[in-house]
C-alpha cells in the first residue's frame, strides 16, 4: 500500500462520508420512523428526539392493527413467511435446474445453444405486466392461480436467467484445461463438475443466488396478479397499511424494517465468500 | 510402457486443417519430442491423444488398442500442461493425489503414492500449500508430480518449461532424462525449444502446419535437416542461408563465394547449373589468414557474446550477410577486412523452389517424412 497524505485521506473520507449518508439516510430515517407513532412521524418540523414505542412491531406481530377507524386484522407475519417460502424455494429451485445448465452452455457449444441461452436471457427483457394477463388466465385454467406451486414457477422468470448467465460467465472463466487435467488423471465427466467446475465457480454461484434471492424477494406484480391474501409476500402485503382512514406510516416503517433484515443479513453473511472465492490463486503464477 | 500409433489424424476447426492427414508411431519406452513453431498443431496433437478432444478422422491406438472414441478418463494417460494447470482449491497433495483417488486407492496408498513421487521431485516440503502458495518452479514440479503419480504407461508433456525462468529450465533439462527413465514410460514431449528437444528426445518430429515435416534422431535432423525450414529452426546462431548456382568441374560440385571457390564433396553431379540455397551453420566457418586455401575476402560488421561462443556478422564483398561462432575466449578480428574460410564438408545444399534437402550422392533417405 503506498502511502498517502493526511490531506488526502481526510478528502477521502469526507468524499466517502457523503455517499454512505446520500445512501443510508432514508433507511436510518425508517429506521427511527419505526419507533414512532403517526403523530410524532407527522409533526412539523419532524424532530429525531422523540419517545420511542415498540407499539408498530407489537400490531404487526400480533396481527391486530388499530386505528381510528376500529381495529383491522393483518397477515404481516403470514406475508413474511410467505416471502421467505417463496423466495427460497424459487432460488433453490432456479440453482438445481440454472447451475447445470449453465454450465452445459459454457463448456458444450451445440446448435443453437446461444439461441437457447438468449431466449432465456430475454424472458427478463419482457414487462411483467404485458406477461401477466395471459398468464393470469392459463393459470385460472391450470388451476394454478393462487398456489405456492404457481408462484414458485412464475418467480423462475425472474431467478433462472439471471443465475444462468452470471454462473455461465464464472464456469467460462475456468481454464478447460483445469478440467481436462482432472478427466485425464481418471475421473468421469460428472466428477469433474463436482469437484473441480462447482468449487471453483462457487462465488459466483453464490453472488447469482444472493441477486435472485434479492429480486424474487422485491417482486410485487406477480404476486399482487396471482395470488391471493393468504400467498402473498410482504411487498404486497404491506398494501393492507394503507387503510381508510389513513397512511399506517409508523407500522410501515417497521414493515420495511422486518423486511429488509433478512436479507441484509444474507448479504452480510455471503459477502464474506464472495469476496474469499474471487481471490484463489490462478492457473497461471 | 505401452506404444502409441496415430493412424491419418485429420483435425478441422472450422475450414481451419489443424491437422492434415497425421501419422506418427511411438515405440515402447521411446520419448518423442514433438518440435515445431506455435500454430504447428503440437497441443492440439497431444489433447487428441489425451482424448479431451476428438479428430475429424483417423485413429488413435495405445498399446494396440483402439483408443479414439475412449473417454480421456479411460485411456490411462498422464498429462503435463503448459500453463500447470493445477486445481487452485486443492492442496499441492490433493492435487497429485487426484489420479490415485481416482482408481480408489486406499488413504495408506495414496499417502505412499504421493510422498515417493513428491521426493523425487523435491516437493515434498510444500505438499500442503495450495497452488497460489507455491513459486512458479513448484507449481511446475507439482504439474509433474500429478502426471506421473499414477505411474501412467503413456506420459504426455506439453512444453512443461515453457513458464518457468531460465535458471530452472536449465536445471529441469538436466534432471528430466533420468526422471523419465526412471518412470520407463512411453513420453510424448511438446516444445519450441530446440536445444530442449536435442537434450530430451530419442527421437524428434519436426511438425509444421499440421503436419510432420521430418522425423528422426536428434543428430539426423542436425545433420541432415529435411528443408530450410527445418535447418533453420536447429541451431544457435541460425544456420546462414545464401543463395547460390553450384558449378561442376573435374574435382567435383562446387559454389563460388565472393569469387572464391568452395568445394561441396560428395554432391551430385546434377545440381550444376541448378538454383540452390545453400547453408552453412556458423561453426562451421572459421576466420584464417588471407593465404589459406579457400580464403573468402570479408568485412567484419559486430561481434557478440552468445554463452560459451562468440559470434560474429561479417559481410562477403557482395554485401551478404554471414554469422560466424568460434568458441569463447579464441582470438579473432574484431572490425575491418579479414578472410573466413568455409568447409563445404558440413553444408547442406536445398532446392531454391522447394526448399528440400539436395542429398549428397550414396546416402538413403532414411528417417524422413514425405
Amino acid at each position: 500500500m503506498e502511502t498517502t497524505s493526511t490531506l488526502e485521506k481526510s478528502l477521502r473520507f469526507l468524499a466517502l462520508s457523503l455517499v454512505v449518508i446520500f445512501f443510508m439516510f432514508p433507511i436510518f430515517w425508517i429506521f427511527l420512523m419505526s419507533f414512532q407513532t403517526n403523530e410524532t412521524i407527522l409533526q412539523i418540523p419532524p424532530s429525531i428526539v422523540f419517545t420511542p414505542t415498540l407499539s408498530n412491531y407489537a400490531a404487526l406481530i400480533t396481527g391486530k392493527l388499530t386505528t381510528s377507524a376500529g381495529t383491522l386484522d393483518i397477515a404481516f407475519m403470514r406475508n413474511l413467511g410467505n416471502s421467505v417460502f417463496l423466495s427460497v424455494t424459487s432460488v433453490a429451485l432456479s440453482l438445481v435446474l440454472g447451475v447445470p445448465a449453465a454450465y452445459a452452455f459454457a463448456r458444450h457449444k451445440f446448435r443453437g445453444s446461444e439461441d437457447i441461452a438468449f431466449t432465456l436471457l430475454s424472458f427478463r427483457f419482457a414487462p411483467p405486466l404485458l406477461v401477466l394477463l395471459p398468464l393470469t388466465q392459463y393459470f385460472q385454467w391450470l388451476g394454478l392461480s393462487d398456489t405456492y406451486f404457481g408462484l414458485i414457477w412464475v418467480y423462475q422468470l425472474i431467478c433462472l436467467p439471471l443465475i444462468l448467465w452470471i454462473v455461465r460467465g464464472y464456469f467460462e472463466d475456468i481454464s478447460a484445461d483445469v478440467e481436462y487435467a482432472y478427466r485425464i488423471a481418471g475421473h468421469s465427466w460428472f466428477a469433474t463438475f463436482r469437484k473441480i467446475a462447482l468449487p471453483l465457480a462457487g462465488p459466483g454461484i453464490a453472488a447469482a443466488g444472493l441477486l435472485a434471492f434479492i429480486f424474487a424477494w422485491n417482486n410485487f406484480v406477480f404476486a399482487l396478479v396471482l395470488a391471493s391474501a393468504d400467498k402473498q409476500p410482504v411487498t404486497v402485503g404491506a398494501l393492507a397499511f394503507v387503510t381508510s382512514s389513513g397512511i399506517q406510516y409508523g407500522q410501515i416503517a417497521s414493515a420495511i424494517v422486518l423486511s429488509v433484515t433478512p436479507t441484509l443479513a444474507l448479504a452480510l453473511y455471503a459477502q464474506r465468500y464472495l469476496v474469499e472465492g474471487l481471490s484463489l490463486g490462478a492457473v497461471k503464477g | 510402457m505401452t506404444t502409441l500409433e496415430l493412424r491419418n489424424i485429420v483435425k478441422r476447426y472450422k475450414t481451419n486443417t489443424v491437422l492434415d492427414d497425421l501419422s506418427l508411431d511411438v515405440a515402447n519406452g521411446e520419448t518423442l519430442v514433438l518440435f515445431g513453431p506455435s500454430g504447428a498443431g503440437k497441443t492440439v496433437l497431444l489433447r487428441l491423444v489425451a482424448g479431451v478432444i476428438d479428430p475429424d478422422e483417423g485413429k488413435i491406438l495405445i498399446g494396440g488398442e483402439d483408443m479414439t472414441d475412449v473417454d480421456a478418463e479411460h485411456r490411462g494417460i498422464g498429462m503435463a500442461f503448459q500453463n500447470f494447470a493445477l486445481f487452485p482449491h486443492m492442496s499441492a497433495h490433493d492435487n497429485i493425489a487426484s489420479p490415485l483417488t481416482a482408481t480408489r486407492s486406499s488413504a495408506d496408498a495414496i499417502k505412499s503414492g504421493v510422498g515417493k513421487v513428491a521426493k523425487l521431485l523435491k516437493i515434498d516440503h510444500v505438499l500442503s500449500h495450495h497452488p497460489k502458495a507455491l513459486s512458479n518452479g513448484q507449481k511446475q514440479r507439482t504439474a509433474l508430480a500429478r502426471a506421473l503419480a499414477g505411474s501412467p504407461p503413456l506420459l504426455l508433456l506439453d512444453d512443461p518449461l515453457r513458464n518457468v525462468d531460465a535458471k530452472l529450465r536449465f536445471e529441469m533439462r538436466l534432471e528430466l532424462p533420468r526422471l523419465l527413465a526412471s518412470q520407463g514410460a512411453t513420453v510424448v514431449y511438446v516444445t519450441q525449444d530446440y536445444k530442449e528437444a536435442m537434450a530430451l528426445g530419442d527421437r524428434i518430429a519436426v511438425m509444421a502446419n499440421g503436419k510432420i515435416r521430418q522425423i528422426g534422431t536428434p543428430e539426423e535432423i542436425y545433420n541432415a535437416p529435411a528443408d530450410i525450414g527445418i535447418a533453420s529452426l536447429f541451431g544457435d546462431p541460425t544456420i546462414n542461408l545464401l543463395d547460390v548456382t553450384p558449378q561442376k568441374d573435374i574435382e567435383g560440385v562446387y559454389v563460388e563465394i565472393s569469387k572464391v571457390r568452395v568445394a561441396l564433396p560428395g554432391m551430385p553431379d546434377s545440381v550444376a547449373g541448378q538454383s540452390c540455397v545453400i547453408g552453412i551453420r556458423p561453426e562451421s566457418i572459421s576466420f584464417a589468414k588471407d593465404t589459406a586455401k579457400g580464403a573468402v575476402p570479408i568485412e567484419v560488421e559486430a561481434e557478440t557474446p552468445l554463452n560459451e561462443k562468440t559470434v560474429t556478422l561479417v559481410l562477403t564483398v557482395g554485401k551478404r550477410e554471414v554469422l560466424v561462432s568460434r568458441p569463447a575466449g579464441t582470438p579473432g578480428p574484431v572490425s575491418g577486412p579479414a578472410h573466413i574460410v568455409i568447409d563445404g564438408r558440413t553444408a547442406f545444399l536445398f532446392d531454391k523452389a522447394s526448399g528440400a534437402l539436395i542429398r549428397k550422392a550414396g546416402t538413403a533417405q532414411q528417417g524422413v517424412a514425405a
